[in-house]
């Protein structure tokens, strides 16, 4: 089997931008809101996403056939959560301070919705090896979005990046964007950027 | 654990610790549902009422069943369970006896499943170190104040349709704006109580 065919490579890349799971649904922006303000702890919770996006798309993908239509819902909320609890469990082994910064945001992995997302509509479709690219795409341009909002809150909130100061010494941290109103401006303003791109945000009424 | 009293920890879970405005969870279908006023009136009452009866059980099976047997790590599959048959249950109790209530929350229910409000009490409770009353109050407390902030951002949307807001600002952008906005004012109330 080719590693990366151009079918596959098509899924992944179309994830990242043109699909992006942010951009495109205004999808799980819980955790995404919630974990910002420290770029680190950013990148931590990415990579949890990610490796908990992949392994749910493999696991549904590879049991599709024996999932029943009518409980299909249920049964791919447990697998995603065997897929989290791996996460923290790894998280807790290795990292742990991190692991209790994040707290119970690790576990609302579960209920974001573009992991459940992917799973119902390309995981339950498509054979597992689609699947895994899919699943990574869709977590590394979840990502992607991320740290482009976690990178100005950290600068303008603490003067740092990834905790090296890069303000000059007199500079005051603006607070409001370590607390939750700057995460709520911060996708507001984004959101607006990309529109104007003329790229369309959601599936609005209008 | 915590020795905070029960009606503190209520109030700060309306106010100070609002579960959306400060922890950001139930975004998904706050966006989604502010759009009409009566629906999230509907959406907010579904969740008083189911978080008023899953976060007690979740205490229960977690400090009574999985502590015991030392299957902590099983929490989030048991929670996540939990909740989804909690659901259905009330679903089919209500439907049984009391239709007219079956009506309006009805369709609003099996939304509730995926709403990480209701998930995140549940996983609150257990890295705060909640006792069992502390935790009614909480789960209490954070449906309100869950149904209060999308009420209260359904009547803003609502004022919003007559405004001139820039086009690529419509819908989503403006909102999560007008969120940013409603986060200020309630961390006004920051000073009167405080957990965590």
């Amino acid at each position: 089997m080719q590693i990366l065919s151009a079918e596959n490579a098509k899924v992944f890349s179309e994830n990242i931008w043109k699909e992006n799971p942010i951009f495109r649904q205004i999808l799980g922006i819980c955790s995404c809101l919630a974990v910002t303000n420290l770029v680190f702890n950013t990148m931590i919770m990415c990579a949890g996403l990610i490796f908990a996006t992949v392994m749910s798309n493999l696991l549904v993908s590879a049991l599709r056939n024996y999932i029943a239509g009518r409980i299909r819902m249920i049964a791919q909320v447990v697998l995603i959560a065997v897929s989290v609890t791996v996460v923290d469990l790894l998280l807790k082994a290795f990292l742990y301070d991190v692991s209790k910064q994040l707290g119970a945001y690790v576990g609302l992995i579960i209920t974001n919705c573009i992991v459940m997302g992917r799973a119902e509509v390309f995981a339950m479709k498509n054979s597992p090896w689609p699947s895994f690219w899919d699943g990574l795409g869709a977590g590394i341009g979840y990502s992607i979005v991320l740290l482009i909002i976690a990178i100005p809150r950290e600068i303008l909130g603490f003067g740092t990046l990834m905790g090296y100061p890069i303000m000059s010494q007199d500079w005051i941290s603006w607070n409001i964007m370590i607390m939750p109103p700057g995460a709520f401006f911060m996708l507001g303003i984004l959101i607006w950027i990309v529109n104007s791109t003329g790229k369309k945000v959601g599936h609005d009424e209008k | 654990m915590s020795e905070i009293h029960p009606l503190i920890i209520f109030i700060a879970a309306i106010f100070t610790n609002n579960i959306l405005l400060a922890n950001f969870l139930g975004m998904c279908s706050f966006i989604a549902i502010s759009k009409t006023l009566k629906a999230s009136v509907g959406l907010g009452t579904a969740v008083v009422f189911v978080m008023a009866i899953t976060t007690p059980v979740s205490w229960i099976i977690y400090y009574e069943l999985l502590v015991p047997l030392e299957l902590e790590y099983l929490y989030f599959l048991i929670a996540i369970m939990v909740i989804a048959g909690i659901v259905q249950l009330v679903e089919i109790i209500l439907e049984r006896y009391s239709p007219a209530l079956y009506y309006t929350l009805g369709i609003f229910l099996p939304l509730i499943t995926v709403n990480c409000a209701i998930l995140g009490a549940c996983l609150f409770f257990v890295v705060r170190n909640y006792n069992f009353m502390q935790t009614v109050a909480y789960g209490i407390g954070s449906g309100i104040g869950w149904a209060i902030a999308i009420i209260g951002m359904a009547a803003i949307r609502r004022r919003l349709r007559f405004a001139h807001v820039p086009p690529a600002l419509e819908g989503i952008g403006i909102t999560m704006i007008i969120t940013g906005i409603m986060a200020l004012a309630f961390s006004g109330f920051a000073g009167v109580v405080s957990i965590q």
